[in-house]
């Protein structure tokens, strides 16, 4: 009987909020889960179309919807972005509150801007906010030249179709330190030409995103002093404290760009995907405080949770991933002393792993010998995640494991494109924006590889 | 009964020797390996005097059951024969006169091929190879997409139990030849069963003669003899004329179908010779042959091998899409002047007296190195190549399967210091020279240090390779790993004889 009763109550739930007129989709996903009472967890029940969170920027007054969508991983089809798809998420996306679009003119190999710009064409511009990029880091002097970057920034409306841009970003700052700022944006007068263009209206907001260098950071931060609209750095409860190769700690980031008023931009809140994966012992202090939370809701709840954060930006190539993330910021529950602590303990169980800072940027793509870095990373990455390294001969898993590594290997990377073909000219190192020393690794990871095949037969 | 168990075992036996040539994870060699071993020509080359008795001990025995039990290439025909009679229910054989000129001919042409040392003929008429050209050529890549077709979901399910192989032409002239050979003895068996083996096969020459001597064999009891031909319509081998109540045993392949039709008991598998009664017989003779079976045989062969080629199969070998890769282009096969033959089999003659081209170590090659020669005087005899991949260290699996002896036994120490070639290195191709990239692929993959970079011009940055022949064993890992394509900027040249370094 009281079972009925509860069945009863999840249907009149059910249409109540059909009849609520939320979106349909949302609606049939609460509806089709089998036990409809808890909306607690952040993978199952509904969508808010009504409750995310959002900033102020303090220059604008723009209020940005605390989850903003990168759009470097667009679901792709046949080698081309699957528009279509694209329309969805993006339809998706602006129904349920996220208003800010992030993109830049070399994600998707080119491809992204005009996809991300096709799809948000078909919705009122004061909508949403556009935020692309100056990318002229190429090591190519038209690139960095004055005509070329002013090429590319001319090309960024084109290919988006619109004659303002929000958020206007000089890319990845920091990559050849401050020298490659100042040929890229300095004594090419970029800075100087886009200010221009923004008293004339055509950007609403400038600033910079960060990657390496240090004094690159400081360097621009300071530069003549200007007023920054905002900056976009790399945060989340590894980096922290605890950034990995040249990246630099976020908490000093985030602190500087406090104190000179700029508001920060998230970016790799999960670390390239990394944070939403913890192994089942990383896992632990998070489970025990929240049986029901992944670890990608701790991740972005930790990146939301600062005031200076004005959005945090996520690649979200799923639904499923789009809607998780919509309720965790719908509305963001900052974290409180005690989860701050179960954090920090998930960082020191992790900081002892061997895992390869790798997020999958694809920036040191594509290898001109045709070496699927991210692939050999990810499959690495993933084995190390998995605790199932096949290290110890002794372990009396060790076989299975050795199996599992070699054919999981060869099944997410083809044979021509592993490690062992790594001729180490370091071509892709400059461009890794996690200062991953890529050939040596790939040798790292060679040799392990062919330690585990000189044992013979998988 | 007996012809039970004889379909009973030879179906065992081709199973299991095919099962052996399917095989790439090298699971089962170790466990049929015997399965070559144990047959004829491989035996004679191997100088396996042990097997050689004991197939000469059986077959005194018990007539020539090697080709009714051993032979794939007779269970085979057996098959095809099989089903033949299965589609057509009305087709039965008859008598017919043994062909003995044409099989005495082949046979002393391949003893005299087999010492002549012309290895293309040998290869191509032996049984045993042609059925492992078959199932090298034709069977294994269809076992292989079907086994890459569950890896595919496997890998779907996240399961481990199958992992993907690659699926290519090793040799169009040998598969052009495995072809040929599967048409030509399919036809002939479906169309009149053991054909080859009575009028062609040399083993089936030489054991026919030894067979006529054998204690057992089928005899016919004129006493109980009905003639009513029944016998002679079930004879796979055509080789018994009831009219006269004999049999010639250096055909017959004692399958025991006549044995097991016989309704007068008249038929005996037994060493008891019985007294032809010079009784009023007359030959009512070679009754009309031929009009019994016809049609259908073609297009049901075709209809068999257009079921082989189904495409479901396709799919699991397309490649994963490619996000921003660059472009991988296939690597070419160099210009050898000497073959680089695999370590243990010694030298270019050795290889190619023992070899018989069965191309079991070509199926078992778990690198894709091994692949049949196209040359005419080592036709279908293996040889290495490095475009898909090098001869690891760790790897011995061709001399742990080669029943003849023509790829001795080694060990894995041994190999690490046998020498089957040299590297050369061609400086227009190295990517050094080409794209002004420092490289060292070759060096860093050379399992006996034999390559060393020296700088280029004093430029510490730009190093190119030296390569130490004394030292090099010829693996063709810098040659595989090697970034310049199609063509390698440094590659393996073969050398006649083998040496320890």
């Amino acid at each position: 009987m009281s079972q009925d009763n509860k069945k009863n109550i999840s249907r009149r739930d059910f249409i109540k909020t059909l009849g609520a007129g939320a979106v349909v989709t949302s609606a049939a996903l609460a509806g089709c889960k089998p036990k409809g009472q808890t909306n607690t967890s952040s993978i199952t029940g509904e969508v808010p179309t009504d409750k995310m969170t959002y900033r102020t920027n303090r220059h604008t007054g723009d209020k940005v919807s605390l989850l903003g969508y990168g759009c470097m991983r667009w679901p792709m089809k046949d080698g081309e972005v699957d528009q279509d798809a694209v329309n969805d998420l993006v339809d998706y996306a602006l129904d349920h509150g996220i208003n800010y679009f992030d993109t830049a003119p070399g994600y998707l190999r080119g491809l992204s801007e005009a996809a991300t710009g096709a799809a948000l064409k078909r919705h009122p511009r004061e909508k949403y906010f556009i935020a692309t990029k100056l990318s002229n880091m190429a090591q190519d002097k038209y690139a960095r030249s004055r005509e070329g970057s002013i090429a590319m920034y001319r090309q960024s409306f084109e290919r988006m179709q619109i004659d303002y841009i929000d958020y206007y970003l000089l890319h990845s700052i920091g990559g050849d330190n401050v020298a490659g700022v100042k040929e890229r944006f300095v004594d090419n007068g970029m800075i100087d030409f886009l200010l221009e263009e923004k008293e004339a209206g055509r950007i609403r907001n400038l600033g910079w995103s960060f990657h390496g260098d240090v004094e690159a950071f400081d360097y621009l931060l300071a530069y003549n002093n200007i007023q920054w609209d905002f900056a976009m750095i790399q945060l989340n409860y590894m980096d922290w404290h605890h950034a990995t190769g040249r990246n630099v700690n976020a908490e000093y980031l985030y602190t500087e760009l406090e104190k000179k008023n700029v508001p920060a931009i998230v970016m790799e809140p999960l670390l390239g995907g990394r944070l939403s994966r913890l192994n089942s012992l990383s896992q632990a202090p998070l489970r025990q405080l929240h049986p029901d939370d992944t670890p990608a809701k701790w991740a972005f709840r930790y990146a939301g949770s600062p005031d200076n954060i004005l959005t945090v930006l996520s690649g979200m190539t799923y639904l499923e991933h789009l809607q998780e993330n919509i309720r965790t910021y719908s509305p963001l529950e900052p974290l409180t002393p005690a989860e701050y602590d179960a954090l920090e303990e998930v960082t020191q169980l992790m900081l002892n792993d061997d895992f390869i800072p790798c997020t999958e940027c694809q920036y040191c793509m594509p290898c001109p010998y045709g070496i699927d870095i991210p692939g050999v990373f990810s499959h690495y990455n993933r084995v190390v995640n998995e605790q199932r390294m096949p290290e110890d001969a002794g372990d009396p898993n060790y076989r299975k494991y050795r199996r599992q590594f070699l054919i999981g290997y060869d099944r997410s990377v083809e044979g021509t494109r592993q490690a062992n073909h790594c001729i180490g000219c370091g071509i892709c190192k400059p461009e890794c924006p996690q200062r991953i020393p890529i050939p040596d690794e790939m040798n790292r990871i060679d040799e392990f590889v062919e330690k585990l095949r000189l044992e013979g037969k998988i | 009964m007996l012809r039970k168990l004889r379909r009973v075992l030879g179906g065992i036996f081709l199973a299991l020797i095919t099962l052996l040539f399917l095989d790439f994870t090298g699971a089962l060699h170790g466990v049929l390996g015997w399965t070559a071993d144990v047959q004829l020509v491989p035996a004679i080359l191997s100088g396996s005097l042990i097997i050689l008795a004991v197939l000469l001990v059986v077959t005194l025995l018990l007539g020539r059951v090697y080709c009714s039990v051993i032979c794939p290439l007779g269970v085979m025909q057996d098959v095809c024969s099989w089903s033949a009679g299965r589609v057509n229910k009305k087709r039965r054989y008859s008598y017919s006169r043994a062909v003995s000129w044409l099989r005495y001919t082949v046979l002393g042409i391949f003893i005299i091929a087999l010492v002549a040392h012309v290895a293309a003929l040998v290869t191509l008429i032996e049984p045993y190879s042609a059925y492992g050209r078959i199932a090298t050529n034709i069977f294994a890549p269809v076992y292989r997409l079907g086994n890459n077709l569950l890896a595919y979901f496997a890998a779907r399910v996240d399961s481990y139990a199958f992992y993907h192989t690659d699926v290519w032409v090793k040799g169009f002239g040998s598969l052009a030849v495995a072809l040929i050979t599967l048409i030509v003895i399919g036809l002939l068996a479906w169309r009149n069963g053991r054909t080859w083996c009575n009028t062609v096969c040399p083993v089936g020459t030489l054991l026919g003669f030894i067979s006529r001597f054998s204690v057992l064999k089928p005899v016919i009891d004129p006493a109980k003899c009905t003639k009513c031909s029944q016998c002679s319509r079930v004879c796979k081998a055509s080789c018994i004329d009831y009219d006269n109540y004999a049999i010639d045993h250096s055909r017959c392949v004692t399958c025991m179908n006549c044995i097991d039709k016989c309704k007068f008991d008249a038929l005996h598998y037994t060493a008891k010779r019985y007294k032809l009664n010079a009784a009023a017989e007359n030959a009512a003779d070679d009754t009309a042959e031929g009009g019994t079976n016809n049609g259908m045989s073609r297009r049901g062969f075709l209809s068999v091998a257009g079921i082989l080629a189904v495409s479901n199969t396709v799919k699991a070998q397309a490649p994963i899409a490619d996000g921003g890769l660059a472009v991988i282009e296939d690597k070419k096969i160099p210009d050898r002047q000497t073959a680089v033959l695999p370590p243990g089999s010694d030298n270019a003659r050795h290889m190619k007296i023992h070899c018989t081209g069965c191309q079991l170590c070509v199926s078992a090659c778990p690198n894709n190195i091994l692949r049949p020669s196209n040359k005419f005087s080592t036709f279908m005899q293996p040889e290495m190549s490095f475009e898909r991949g090098y001869c690891r260290p760790e790897c011995t699996r061709c001399s742990e399967v080669c029943p003849t002896g023509a790829i001795r036994r080694i060990t894995p120490v041994e190999k690490s210091s046998i020498q089957v070639g040299r590297a050369v290195w061609i400086k227009e191709n190295c990517v050094v020279n080409r794209d002004e990239e420092p490289c060292t692929a070759c060096e860093r993959h050379c399992p006996t240090g034999a390559i060393t970079l020296i700088s280029r011009n004093n430029d510490d940055k730009l190093k190119i390779p030296v390569v130490d022949t004394e030292i090099c064993i010829g693996c063709g890992a810098c040659e595989n790993l090697c970034p310049s394509r199609p063509f390698s900027a440094i590659y393996v040249e073969g050398i006649e004889r083998h040496r320890t370094i």
